[in-house]
């Protein structure tokens, strides 16, 4: 059967689309997507309360610490995330042993993505009022309980929506990072959508991509208008 | 005791500011002490040095016998759970309840969880929240946040509560409400309570003595009374004429001292508003209770804006179950009524 690969039509012939290799591939984008984005998570709030904890302070040290975290959440930040993965490509090599397939894409994901979530989380902690954290000290707690019982939790509505956001620019990133061998919907949209001139499995793996998107940020929405008291319904 | 020696405070900075100069005083266990002062005096930054919050530039705060500034790391921690804190605005932890919010301070020094609940529960209660434990503090007004601060800052049984500006966010009415807490805690814990404020009402209706700050300094200290009635200062007495009217029998002193001159029976507080005044609601009182013996300790009559302001002092002894009726027959003809002491 020979089809048009131009026109309006070009989009329907889904008899064309392997669903076998589309929902694999919807697997991977899933799996990259979520993978990377609990060690974003975890990373990104490291570096965000290293940012806050050494904002303003006296110490020579701390004052060095943020220094260097400064710099490298704004470098980090401002490469384009397809020049970060092809520069990243030896190190990738040596960390996961491939340059291809799913886990390939982990580093640059992870190493793009955790500072734009450190800054979130820095400005989740300043949005804190700072009476309330002064409240604490005034009660004798430490530094630790600080942290886990009143910057954690105060600012966890702003932690969950930066965690959304993050995630939802984590799948555009995994579809870039298909398109050079990654592995997951961008990949297939790009070997089989665009290099076989077959639009229908485009438009599907696009379909597909923002059922995803959809489905993470109904998820954040949730979870945020849960445990947000701020408000009173 | 707290014993404050020589104490200054400079905040070095693109400009060097010397927010806290040379203060001498000294604070008695079990009485409510007021800092009044206008907006930049100091205030704020003197009570923040009894808990370590900030540290003297020179001289030393004493605090039961520690040199506060002596403290560092676990030691002090330990020494600040001695003392309860609350603010002008709160600073409830949003993302808990109520009960959650009292029960925090009983989680920093790891008290076991049954204990926190029951401890907190109880707190609860004494500061007139019962029912609420599970709102968060977005449901509630300012004068029930501020009764939840006030509860959590009693969790930990502290020696000392400081108040910096705790009613300058409520209304007129919600104010004597909190401030009634504070002396009620005041009288049944027995804590000394140390407040600070820019509103000489505030000082009057609680406090023994106070202090006048101006400019990091203080101007005038002494007792309430004393104050009030011979102001030293241009600027205690601006201070005190700011009060429209003085009413010097509401004060914790005249309170007080009425309290040893009348040793025994029940003395409660009636205020009459306006037309209450006019009607024969006492004597009507005596003919419903026989059984109550009536006693008239002090009282007074002001003209204010809205009209004229009794108030009564009795002493009522005899029959118990009399007296409590006699209290519910004022609450329902509107007089208001505070009980000084119980028995
Ligand atoms: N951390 C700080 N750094 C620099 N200056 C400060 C700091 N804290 C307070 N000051 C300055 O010290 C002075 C006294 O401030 P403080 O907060 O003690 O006043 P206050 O009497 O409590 O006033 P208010 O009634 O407005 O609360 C002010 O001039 C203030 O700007
Ligand atoms: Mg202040």
């Amino acid at each position: 059967m020979v089809s048009s690969t131009t026109g309006f039509s070009s989009y329907f012939h889904f008899s064309q689309v392997d669903w076998a290799s589309m929902w694999s591939a919807t697997g991977e984008t899933i799996w990259m997507t979520v993978f990377s984005l609990v060690l974003v998570a975890i990373i990104g709030i490291l570096l965000g309360l290293l940012l806050f904890e050494t904002t303003d302070s006296h110490s020579l040290w701390a004052r060095l610490l943020h220094w260097l975290a400064a710099v490298f959440v704004n470098v980090f930040r401002s490469i384009p995330f397809i020049i970060l993965i092809v520069l990243l490509l030896p190190i990738t090599k040596n960390l996961v042993g491939t340059i291809i397939g799913p886990k390939a894409a982990l580093p640059s994901l992870i190493i793009s993505a955790a500072p734009f979530y450190a800054r979130m989380v820095e400005l989740a902690f300043h949005e804190i009022d700072h009476g309330v954290i002064e409240a604490a000290e005034s009660m004798g707690a430490t530094n630790t309980q600080i942290i886990f019982k009143v910057l954690l939790p105060e600012s966890s509505p702003a932690l969950v929506s930066g965690i959304t956001v993050t995630g939802i620019s984590l799948i555009g990133y995994t579809a870039m990072a298909g398109v050079i061998g990654a592995g997951g919907l961008g990949n297939l949209a790009y070997l089989d959508g665009f290099q076989a001139s077959n639009n229908t499995i485009t438009l599907v793996a696009t379909i597909v991509i923002l059922i995803i998107v959809f489905i993470f940020q109904t998820i954040g929405d949730l979870t945020v208008r849960r445990i947000d008291k701020r408000i009173t319904r | 005791m707290i014993d404050i020696k020589g104490v200054s405070k400079v905040f070095k900075g693109k400009k060097q500011i010397t927010a806290v100069e040379d203060v001498n005083l000294q604070i008695n266990d079990g009485e409510i002490y007021g800092i009044v002062g206008y907006s930049g005096a100091g205030k704020s930054t003197l009570v923040r040095m009894f808990n370590g919050l900030e540290t003297p530039t020179t001289g030393t705060v004493t605090i039961n016998d520690t040199v506060m500034s002596d403290l560092h790391g676990k030691e002090l921690r330990e020494k600040r759970q001695k003392m309860g804190m609350i603010f002008q605005y709160f600073n409830l932890l949003w993302s808990r309840t109520v009960l959650q919010n009292v029960t925090f301070p009983l989680e920093l020094t790891h008290v076991p969880k049954e204990e926190r609940q029951a401890k907190a529960e109880k707190l609860i209660e004494t500061v007139g929240l019962k029912g609420r434990e599970n709102a968060y503090p977005s449901e509630l007004s300012g004068g029930q946040q501020q009764r939840v601060a006030i509860a959590r800052a009693l969790a930990n049984d502290p020696e000392l509560l400081l108040s910096d500006e705790a009613t300058s966010g409520l209304d007129p009415k919600t104010t004597d409400e909190v401030l009634e807490l504070l002396l009620k805690i005041n009288r049944e814990l027995n804590i000394t309570i140390v407040v600070i404020t820019h509103e000489m009402h505030v000082i009057r209706k609680i406090c023994d003595r106070m202090a006048v700050m101006d400019a990091g300094r203080v101007v005038e200290e002494g007792s309430v009374f004393d104050i009030f009635r011979h102001p030293q200062k241009e600027i205690t007495r601006q201070f005190v004429s700011e009060e429209e009217t003085p009413q010097l029998t509401d004060t914790n002193v005249v309170i007080n001292e009425l309290l040893k001159q009348v040793p025994t029976g029940k003395i409660v507080k009636l205020t009459f508003h306006g037309d209450q005044a006019k009607l024969p609601i006492i004597s009507e009182m005596l003919r419903q209770f026989p059984e109550i013996d009536l006693n008239i300790v002090d009282g007074s009559i002001h003209q204010t804006q809205e009209g004229s302001i009794g108030t009564l002092y009795l002493q009522l002894l005899g029959n118990a179950q009399e007296i409590i009726d006699a209290q519910d027959y004022l609450h329902k003809m509107r007089v208001e009524t505070e009980v000084i002491r119980g028995e």
